[in-house]
């Protein structure tokens, strides 16, 4: 573990991307930052740029016109960060997949921009809550 | 004076969803909106055409995650219109049951997001903290928070069990209080009048005009729900029983609209333990069997307005058509109306008080890069033309309308 992942794990600021998604994993997202599970009190806030951003929480399925956008999304960001693809559509594509608008995954997308990209998979269609908060907390207890 | 532009999004943090508006500004005040979709694309319509006719309320479904019960409601109640069969009682109430709750959630939903909109965050944790109760009763009915997956063609997926009505019952009643609590809030507060009152006016005329429907025309005026113009499954006997009642209110502001949720919310509620308290016994769901040649149309009352499917059989075990109109399709052009003249900063407010759901409305994915593409009147009937003689050149003989 280098200094700089060292220091991207104590409070993670997010910026939220919505590749073409169904709105629910988004809505569970925001869920998160309300009182009930209120991840502000790990240090976690949704951020308003990519450039103040340690991590991008990317759902839904990434169709063509979306695609371009996510990549210019991804560079943007400040490195190192993490991508968590949240859902089943951003893991795997869901019901969506072969449909004639969603050519490739996310992962494949930023694969191919950036080989080294730290991918943290969260399936479900939605993701409970929990499940994303035991999600991020694995995936940095890993880095 | 000097007209500016403003570009929003895709990605910007007051939008949910990718979308991109472009604000045309004199000074603070907006002249004109154009908005560009297309971001959220993902070929239902085609996508159903490829699965079997009980495998498309899961496609359906995963339209939009917020009004998750409306797109298949509609669906199944295309696919028995075009069969001509009606779903037992039990399967009716179980489903408008759920459709209910989901209206519940949904408004709440958008009562927090609207206080978000205007930086007052304070009803965006309180709308969201009311609204977990209703999820979780919707968790402890379905098995899931969202997309819960119960309608099928013929009745309900699956049966409610007692104890989960009895739980739903307390939620109701605690989420009651609390949006009860919460109407006073918004009518006693200041801020909230300021903010809201004679912002971006709908007048009747531009709603029937625009073909608004659901929350956004009924504050304006217009008394039109499916619920009760067209009255489906058990929503006909509630409304027999007076069990509920349609809000409609005058001023077409914002501050209407939300108020017309709010008290959407709490006849909902009403509506709700009404389809409790007279939950029939007996089955769920009759058996479909082979899905004859024909179409059929099917309508629900959505959370947002009037969602409509149209489905085509062939007489396969796959639809060959299936059309989808969500009812945000006819409530976003109603921008054009009440955003001009408006400051700049009340825009975002209007924009969300039709609360617009991109990923239900858009249909079309535009695929070249760095190219506007708007398409007239004009340019689609060409293309229609060029298809006609196309087909006319390829089956090799000229139609019978060419002649006339």
């Amino acid at each position: 573990m280098g200094l700089k992942t060292a220091a991207l794990k104590k409070s993670i600021w997010v910026f939220h991307v919505a590749c073409s998604p169904c709105n629910n994993c988004d809505i569970e997202i925001l869920d998160l930052l309300t009182p009930r599970f209120d991840v502000e009190r790990f240090g976690i806030i949704l951020v308003g740029s990519p450039r103040h951003a340690d991590a991008l929480l990317i759902t839904g399925v990434c169709n063509r016109h979306v695609t371009p956008r996510l990549i210019e999304t991804y560079r943007a960001t400040a490195k190192p960060c993490v991508c968590f693809l949240f859902g089943a559509c951003s893991c795997q594509g869901n019901v969506f997949k072969g449909g004639y608008n969603v050519p490739r995954l996310i992962d494949e997308i930023i694969l191919e921009e950036d080989p080294n990209a730290i991918i943290v998979y969260i399936p479900g269609c939605p993701p409970k809550p929990e499940a994303m908060i035991a999600g991020v907390v694995k995936a940095l207890s890993v880095l | 004076m000097k007209k500016t532009i403003l570009p929003i999004g895709p990605f910007h943090p007051l939008l949910e969803e990718p979308e991109f508006f472009t604000l045309y500004l004199e000074g603070e005040t907006v002249v004109k909106v154009d908005l560009r979709i297309g971001y959220n694309h993902r070929g239902h319509e085609k996508l159903a055409t490829g699965l079997t006719w009980d495998q498309v309320p899961f496609l359906v479904e995963r339209i939009c995650g917020i009004c998750s019960t409306s797109h298949p409601y509609a669906y199944v109640l295309a696919v028995e219109d075009l069969l001509d069969i009606k779903a037992p009682p039990r399967g009716q109430y179980i489903r408008s049951l759920i459709g209910e709750m989901e209206r519940i959630h949904s408004h709440l939903l958008w009562l927090g997001l609207a206080g978000h909109f205007i930086g007052y965050n304070t009803v965006w944790m309180w709308a969201w903290r009311y609204r977990e109760e209703i999820l979780d009763a919707c968790e402890k009915l379905t098995g899931n928070r969202n997309h819960y997956a119960m309608c099928r063609v013929g009745g309900a997926r699956r049966d409610v069990t007692q104890e989960a009505m009895d739980f739903t019952m307390q939620s109701l009643d605690s989420n009651e209080r609390s949006t009860t609590m919460f109407l006073g809030a918004i009518v006693d507060d200041p801020v909230m009048h300021k903010r809201l009152k004679g912002v971006g006016v709908l007048t009747k005329e531009d709603a029937i005009a625009y073909a608004a429907t659901g929350p956004t025309s009924r504050p304006s005026g217009v008394r039109w729900d499916v619920r009760e113009t067209d009255p489906y499954d058990a929503y006909g006997a509630s409304l027999k029983a007076k069990a509920w009642d349609v809000i409609v209110l005058e001023e077409g502001d914002v501050f209407a609209k939300a108020a017309a949720r709010v008290l959407e919310v709490l006849e909902s509620i009403k509506l709700c333990r009404w389809l409790i308290e007279n939950m029939p016994d007996g089955e769920i769901d009759v058996k479909v069997g082979n899905i004859p040649e024909g179409e059929g149309c099917g309508r629900h009352e959505a959370p947002r307005g009037e969602v409509f499917h149209y489905v085509r059989s062939d007489g396969s075990n796959k639809p060959i058509r299936h059309k989808v109109r969500a009812p945000t399709f006819t409530n976003l052009p109603t921008y054009k109306a009440s955003c001009p003249g408006e400051q700049i900063a009340d825009v975002a407010l209007i924009t969300a008080a039709i609360d617009p759901c991109y990923c239900c409305t858009e249909r079309v994915g535009v695929v070249t890069r760095n190219r506007r593409n708007t398409l007239t009147q004009d340019d689609l009937v060409k293309l229609s033309v060029e298809k006609t003689l196309e087909i006319e050149k390829k089956i090799g003989r000229r139609s019978n309308l060419a002649k006339i």
